[in-house]
């Protein structure tokens, strides 16, 4: 592992599995090799990240890409920088260094630094937080109905003299969250407060908000953290049913069995920096990702031994 | 079991301590001499009454809510996974809400219709230059504080703004500084509509970033700086002495010739139409996206922008259209009657401040409704109390309301929701809605 670089990721896994740019937008997608990544269609490019926050370091150079329709899954013992690299991306931390580029279609890169939360948002990068962050006094479909009406252009005055354009969006908007809650599979909670429902249908709420955005990069923050067995399948189908559509979906997860039946690729982190990065399979072998997990070395014993075991 | 006699404990405290304070006034050479005369007065029976009639309440409510609810809550419904059905169902019943509702409102519309009619001159003035406009004032706030859960304790600003902006057009002899034409007031509505949502931009711009307390202390001092300035600039504003002479409205267009004077009636009623337009409006705002996406911010900023909202963009609307309401409000104010600095200092602030506490904040019959208690209060303790004893009266009765009602009197469901909420520990929102915020900013 080059001191201070993250190994360039993304391209690599081209030689194995068969997930990656599912009906993404280039017509006869051809699958790049690895000497061909700067052909390779991006969704989303990470360049030598670094986020240091007083004598702390979460980031230490992280340089990442992912490429269009592909889910990747980003793992690491707590701590690693996982969360603070989605606050990067996202813009909810400004890096002290380094550049996100953004391709919402892919004739159109956008750079994402220094971007408030709401204009990354709309540029089309949607989240999910590792602590749930639901609107708790808002219904579930006024959740979702935030995250589609922030698209919408009436103003107050269109709302107060209630004009057609104004009532036509709102039942728009009704609608597409009504079609969303479905998705996730909260039709029938629709206009329950958010703070009621179970823990496992809060994550799937929030993954629906998130997909009223609009997005064409998605941010998932541990969405199986806490949920049980049962509820961590009906996840994993949600997940594969957003990515057959065409979806990028970055996502931070712990459960191995999880990352492995889902992700295209996967990047493993530790102490801010990239340590390896390729298939699940080439990752579950690769040494310093063992070594991590099994917190052989200064790591201490308590960086994630049951996922270590997972992991084998 | 033992917090029943303390809480009647406390309440007879309580109705000593308000004894006291509202007896006769003592003097250095015996200081206690004042405090056992209110305490050996006859008065003492009627505050030791009201204390124990706190308590029963106290004590007893609950168990009787309990009673009513068990009796009037209907069956709970079984949920089918059908969304239409559920949709169908949720609007049978929001028709249900929507038809109690206007029901509701037309009977408060009547009686306020009928009120005026009935009550002395004094009481008519009262009702429009206390609660009227306080109420119009408390509807524009309740977007600022009760929608997007910003503190501002500087809004009476925009009051002020409005006033002086009536009298430098609609007048050339009210201040020494004017305008060198003459406008009816009428035409100076739109103006100070826009000049006070003007100024609400120029200050929210920079300080809409601040978090809650910060905001709240530096909108203080906006308001300290109208208020003294009014004050002070004898050559433009006409210093303490106020403005005299500001025309009374009067319409004259399309052959209707119709001037307000000085019968408080009209007035009234003009006032009754705007306040009601204003409620309406404002509802529907809420209902909109915009509502909506204020309530996401005051509920989770973070969450918010993550979510796309504009926060800062979606605070300075809601901060212009308070803003402008109360210019709007300055307007009428000062086209009712002789106004000086006094009218815009801090106490009038929290006066609207504690209105929509008081009655709910988000609420906007709620906000109303406080208008009407505590003005009306204010009124009713006119010539009982002596003035400086007046706001013992209403801290006491808005403290025993935060106690025990801290969603105000009419309170609005989400807002309800999210007290309820907050206390049970969840989200971001606390007693005044502004988002903790969670993000340090490398
Ligand atoms: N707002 C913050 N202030 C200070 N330190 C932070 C902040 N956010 C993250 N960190 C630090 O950055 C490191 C990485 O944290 P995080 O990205 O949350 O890890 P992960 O999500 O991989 O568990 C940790 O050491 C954490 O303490
Ligand atoms: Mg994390």
């Amino acid at each position: 592992m080059g001191a201070g670089f993250g190994r360039v990721f993304g391209g690599l896994g081209a030689s194995s599995t068969s997930g990656g740019g599912v009906g993404s937008a280039v017509p006869g997608a051809r699958r790049p090799g690895p000497g061909e990544d700067a052909a390779a269609d991006l969704v989303v490019e990470a360049r030598d990240l670094c986020l240091r926050f007083g004598g702390v370091t979460s980031l230490d150079g992280v340089s990442l890409r992912q490429r269009r329709g592909e889910i990747l899954a980003v793992i690491g013992p707590n701590g690693a920088g996982k969360t603070s690299l989605f606050n990067c991306l996202t813009g909810a931390y400004r890096p002290q260094h380094g550049t996100v580029t953004f391709w919402p279609t892919p004739d159109r890169p956008a750079q994402l630094v220094g971007r408030r939360p709401h204009a990354i948002t709309r540029l089309g990068v949607a989240r999910t937080f590792q602590n749930i962050r639901l609107f708790p006094a808002l219904t579930a479909l006024e959740n979702v109905q935030v995250g589609i009406e922030m698209r919408q252009r009436y103003g107050p005055l269109s709302a107060v003299l209630g004009l057609p354009s104004a009532r036509r969006a709102e039942r728009d908007g009704v609608r597409r969250a009504l079609e969303l809650l479905d998705l996730v599979g909260l039709a029938h909670r629709a206009h329950e407060v958010a703070a009621s429902l179970p823990y496992g249908e809060q994550r799937r709420l929030e993954i629906a908000r998130a997909l009223g955005t609009g997005p064409s990069l998605l941010l998932l923050d541990e969405p199986a953290a806490g949920t049980n067995p049962a509820e961590k399948r009906d996840l994993a189908g949600l997940i594969g049913r957003i990515a057959a559509t065409g979806m990028s979906v970055l996502l931070i997860e712990h459960d191995m069995g999880l990352v492995m039946s889902l992700a295209t690729s996967v990047a493993v982190l530790n102490f801010g920096r990239v340590i390896a990065c390729g298939t699940p399979a080439e990752v579950q072998r690769d040494p310093a990702v063992i070594e991590a997990y099994l917190g052989v070395g200064d790591d201490g014993p308590d960086a994630g031994g049951a996922t270590g075991k997972e992991l084998r | 079991m033992s917090a029943r006699p303390r809480t009647l404990g406390a309440s007879v405290l309580l109705g000593l301590l308000a004894a006291v304070v509202t007896g006769p006034t003592g003097d250095s050479d015996e200081p206690l001499r004042a405090a056992w005369d209110s305490i050996a007065d006859v008065r003492i029976v009627l505050f030791l009454g009201l204390a124990v009639a706190l308590w029963l309440v106290l004590v007893l409510g609950p168990r009787l809510r309990g009673l009513v609810a068990a009796v009037t809550a209907p069956p709970r419904r079984r949920l089918t996974a059908a969304t239409l059905t559920m949709t169908a169902r949720r609007s049978v019943a929001a028709a249900g809400r929507r038809g109690r509702t206007v029901a509701v409102g037309g009977g408060l519309l009547a009686v306020a219709v009928v009120a005026p009619l009935v009550v002395s001159t004094a009481a008519q003035q009262s009702m429009v230059n206390d609660i009227g406009i306080y109420a119009l004032l408390a509807l524009g706030l309740n977007v600022v504080v009760g929608y997007a859960g910003l503190l501002d304790l500087g809004y009476i600003a925009f009051f002020a703004i409005g006033a002086y902006a009536t009298a430098y057009f609609s007048s050339s002899t009210a201040m020494p500084w004017h305008a060198p034409f003459v406008l009816n007031p009428f035409f100076v509505f739109p103006i100070a509509l826009i000049l006070a949502a003007l100024a609400g931009v120029v200050l929210g711009a920079p300080t809409l970033r601040l978090r809650g307390d910060y905001l709240a202390i530096v909108t203080l001092g906006f308001g300290e700086i109208i208020h003294l300035v009014a004050n002070n600039a004898d050559g433009i504003t006409g210093g303490a002495r106020g403005a005299f002479g500001v025309p009374h409205l009067s319409v004259h267009l399309a052959g209707v010739d119709y001037a307000w004077g000085i019968d408080p009636l009209p007035y009234y009623y003009l006032l009754l139409v705007i306040v009601v337009g204003v409620m309406v409006a404002f509802g529907r705002l809420e209902r909109s996206r915009i509502g909506r996406s204020w309530a996401a911010i005051r509920e989770d900023e973070i969450a918010a922008e993550a979510t796309g909202v504009a926060t800062l963009r979606m605070k300075l609307l809601a901060f212009a259209l308070g803003a402008s309401v109360s210019g709007f409000a300055g307007v009428l104010f000062a086209s009712k009657q002789f106004f000086n600095p006094q009218s815009f200092s801090l106490q009038a602030s929290f006066f609207v401040v504690a209105v929509v506490i008081f009655g709910g904040m988000g609420s906007r019959l709620g906000v109303v409704v406080g208008a009407v208690v505590l003005q009306g209060l204010a009124f009713y303790l006119r010539d009982k109390v002596q003035p400086a004893d007046r706001y013992i009266y209403f801290g006491a009765v808005i403290v025993v309301m935060m106690i025990f009602r801290p969603q105000g009197l009419v309170p609005s469901r989400r807002r309800r929701r999210e007290i309820e909420l907050s206390e049970a520990g969840v989200g971001a929102a606390d007693s005044l809605g502004s988002a903790t915020p969670t993000v340090v900013r490398p």
